[in-house]
């Protein structure tokens, strides 16, 4: 029993850390009141850039090294994602583009790119028809070297690749960087209230463009972990799946704190793979139990909006373009 | 003795409208100096381009002697100028201390608790009484604006602009806000003060620069000017017009409004105890500094706010019963067969939908009366077509979307549908604000021709000219108070300017 629950709770854990980096970057988007519903496909497109550029890296050479191995496919991952979401910050803070709109597209686009490139590379392997970086799968995977002396707890909770820890790591740092420090409290200002972090000297449309393009490569590392370590380095087409909704869903759930996003992904990600769990499922049964995040999710907001408690509401901001010069 | 800040031929255009044209003025240390002027005089736009805000289209801003160029809100603290706006820049879920250093660049570590200990010590100095840790939303409105005094002081600005600080303000706490600003005068900082309220820039100030439609009139020692000579240098000479006034004809009591009182959502008064009657065949004219509870005014007949107490009386022509509007809504108002129609001042706002063309925007009045499921467009196109050709509204077709029309165009599509239902009360909210004058005489020509059909006009205005030549009556609006009902016909600038700024009528004839 005790075996089933470890395995439960290293199982949520993994499927949380998509989840998680998702989330964490869509808060530090939304804290400059850009609402970026483009983060499903800046997900999407970070996975299929971290595959580019391990595929380039693994066929340049005949033993690839570990170190490059993790940073190629790191970096092009944050280029990829970053560029995503400048393509947004560019339409929706200088072109003033509706965000919604702008969102929605990124999204089919990003999905639309992964599947393009996905499609190309598949073409490449030719024989068998996937595409699978075992090699950079593998260095991706290396647990912490410690973990297998530490038993039951080790195995539960030390057995992952670095880009788990990197995720808390990411979404602890944020949550210092948002409560502590001077541009934390400057970029809460611009997304609670943009003219008046104008009228207190801080330069809005830097503020929203850092926080997008940060925001959006730390959602693509959600789309590098999904393909280096939850599916050990191989890409499918439209594998991701609704993940990247979820991480949205999240930063509802955890009321725009990155810390309790840790908690809230693997929560959802406990709730997203329940039903495997619990034996004998009919498979209706089993999509009900799938809709759980979202259900969840729709509660969350009815409290939040019923008691609306003033700190756990969305920034004031969210959602609206800013324009100094209006009248 | 260089100033602290002096403006020298400053002129700032918006598109086609002049907000600031050529205006000079300087403020010593340790000296207050008021900026006195109306609405739509400039006063707010030429202490935006001073922090920075909007820049200058000409003209010099000197600061210690020295020409500078402040380009950014950030630029003006480094010149030591601290603006406290009208409408409070605070983020309402940080503290007071987190407002306090928003946006600040100081080198020293980020550390919340020192810069709240700073802020008590500010608070000891000037006598402010406020907790640093207090979250905004849960402050009141003085404590607000206290926090934004403190804002500017925890930078160090020596040159302090107050955009109209008692505005909001109980007496109470005017008191000592003034206090406050005497104690900042005497520690050497300059002082400027934008007001429009006579009494307080006599009580407070050392000189008062005046404004009038944007252009710098003057500026005078307190000590040696009086009342009326600062209401004339802000109202200005009466310029003859010449627009069409009948003498009202068979005037009955059409709406009578007593007693009316009514709150905003802060609790702070918005209409004080209103009562007036308007008559049939006449227009009756309201006049008052800008946000002074006409809005709400018009609004409560239109049964668009919520009162307090008081009652609303509308005498039906027809039958000759008496109804209350109080606290109807505008659809029962109809249903009860008031022909009430209100052009409101935000005219794409409430009033027409821009992204409708004329037609569908005709049918926003009618479509209730429509019989099946369908849109019966007939009769609203026939009413667009006569509007487009009566009132020379210049447009491609009635199809296209109000809002690619212009100012004046839009305004004759909204009045010409609100009196093709021939009303009994007709209310016109700003009905000529930035029209050209031949749009703004046909507005006036509309006006009068529903005054001799018998029906009651109400008109908002703020130019105090064609008030005077317009309406047959001019009720006086100030702080939410009637302060007088004057006639038309026999009433000067001067009169209806010292009503306006708070004087009740009352008291002047109480030998002053």
């Amino acid at each position: 029993m005790i075996g089933t629950i470890a395995s439960f709770i290293t199982a949520a854990i993994i499927q949380g850390i998509p989840l998680l980096y998702g989330a964490v970057g869509e808060i530090i988007t939304e804290k400059s009141g850009n609402l970026n519903l483009g983060i499903p496909g800046i997900m999407y497109v970070g996975g299929i850039s971290g595959i580019i550029g391990g595929y380039l890296y693994e066929r340049s050479t005949e033993n690839p090294a570990a170190i490059l191995c993790i940073l190629i496919p790191f970096l092009s991952t944050i280029i990829g994602a970053g560029l995503m979401a400048l393509i947004y910050s560019f339409l929706t803070i200088t072109l003033r583009a509706n965000q919604n709109v702008t969102g929605l597209a990124l999204t089919t686009f990003g999905v639309g790119i992964g599947n393009f490139y996905g499609g190309s590379l598949l073409s490449f392997f030719g024989e068998g028809g996937s595409i699978s970086l075992l090699t950079t799968g593998t260095f991706y995977k290396t647990p912490l070297p410690f973990a297998d002396k530490l038993g039951l707890f080790g195995k539960t909770f030390l057995s992952f690749g670095f880009l788990t820890y990197l995720a808390v790591i990411t979404a602890i740092l944020a949550s210092w960087f948002l409560n502590r420090t001077r541009a934390g409290l400057n970029l809460r200002a611009v997304g609670e209230n943009p003219a008046t972090a104008d009228a207190a000297g801080i330069n809005v449309t830097k503020y929203k463009y850092l926080s997008t393009v940060i925001g959006g490569a730390v959602a693509g590392l959600g789309g590098l972990y999904f393909v280096m370590d939850y599916t050990s380095g191989a890409w499918t087409n439209d594998g991701f799946g609704d993940r990247g909704w979820l991480a949205i869903a999240i930063v509802i759930f955890a009321l725009w704190k990155p810390a309790s996003a840790i908690f809230s992904s693997f929560i959802f990600g406990g709730l997203y793979i329940i039903c495997t769990y619990i034996p004998n499922l009919t498979n209706s049964t089993r999509e009900l139990i799938k809709m759980l995040p979202y259900v969840v999710t729709i509660i969350v907001l009815v409290f939040i909006s019923a008691r609306k408690k003033r700190e756990h509401q969305p920034p004031a901001h969210l959602g609206q373009s800013y324009f100094r010069e209006e009248r | 003795m260089t100033s602290a800040i002096e403006l020298k031929g400053i002129t700032k255009r918006f598109g086609a409208v002049v907000a600031n044209r050529n205006v000079s003025l300087s403020v010593n240390r340790g000296e207050i100096l008021s900026l006195l002027g109306e609405n739509g005089s400039g006063k707010t736009t030429l202490m935006n381009i001073i922090s920075g805000i909007y820049h200058p289209d000409e003209g010099q801003i000197f600061i210690g002697g020295n020409e500078v160029r402040i380009n950014s809100p950030h630029e003006a603290f480094e010149y030591k100028i601290g603006m406290i706006h009208q409408h409070f820049k605070l983020v309402d879920i940080f503290t007071a201390a987190q407002n306090v250093i928003l946006g600040l660049d100081e080198k020293s570590k980020f550390d919340i608790k020192t810069a709240t200990k700073k802020v008590a010590e500010i608070c000891e100095k000037y006598g402010f009484n406020i907790d640093p840790s207090k979250k905004i939303y849960e402050m009141s409105v003085s404590e607000k604006q206290t926090v934004e005094i403190i804002k500017v002081l925890y930078r160090g600005a020596d040159i302090l602009i107050l955009d109209e600080p008692t505005a909001v303000l109980t007496p109470q706490e005017t008191t000592s806000l003034f206090d406050i600003l005497r104690r900042m005068r005497d520690d050497g900082k300059a002082i400027i003060i934008i007001t429009h309220k006579l009494h307080e820039v006599l009580e407070l100030s050392d000189r008062v620069s005046v404004l009038r439609k944007g252009e710098y009139v003057g500026t005078v020692d307190t000590a040696s000017t009086t009342e009326s000579e600062l209401t004339e240098m802000m109202v200005g000479k009466k310029i003859e017009l010449n627009i069409e006034r009948d003498m009202p004809a068979n005037s009955q009591p059409r709406l009578a409004v007593s007693h009316i009182n009514c709150m905003s959502r802060d609790g702070i008064k918005l209409l004080d105890d209103v009562s007036f009657t308007a008559y049939s065949g006449e227009i009756l004219g309201i006049a008052g500094i800008a946000g002074s509870g006409q809005r709400e005014l018009l609004e409560a007949i239109a049964g668009l706010q919520h009162l307090e107490s008081g009652e609303i009386i509308y005498n039906d022509p027809k039958s000759g019963a008496s109804e209350d509007l109080r606290d109807k809504s505008p659809l029962q108002i109809r249903e009860m067969g008031v022909r009430l129609s209100f052009v409101p001042e935000d005219r794409l706002g409430m009033g027409l939908v821009g992204n409708m063309d004329i037609v569908d925007n005709m049918m926003l009045r009618s479509y209730r009366s429509g019989k099946s499921a369908f849109l019966e467009k007939r009769k609203p196109k026939n009413l667009a077509d006569e509007i487009v050709a009566q009132l020379e509204v210049v447009t491609p077709s009635v199809t296209t979307p109000v809002r690619r029309l212009s100012g004046g165009n839009v305004q004759k599509v909204l009045v010409g549908r609100e009196i093709s239902s021939s009303p009994t009360v007709l209310m016109a909210a700003y009905p000529v604000r930035g029209l050209d004058i031949n749009s703004s005489y046909t507005i006036y020509n509309l006006l009068n021709a529903q005054k001799k059909n018998g029906s009651s006009v109400i008109y908002v205005g703020e130019d105090l000219d064609v008030l005077i030549e317009l309406c047959d009556r001019i009720l006086v609006i100030g702080g939410g108070r009637v302060t007088g009902i004057v006639d038309g016909r026999n009433t000067t600038k001067e009169e209806i300017g010292l009503l306006m700024t708070g004087k009740e009528r009352s008291e002047d004839n109480g030998g002053e």
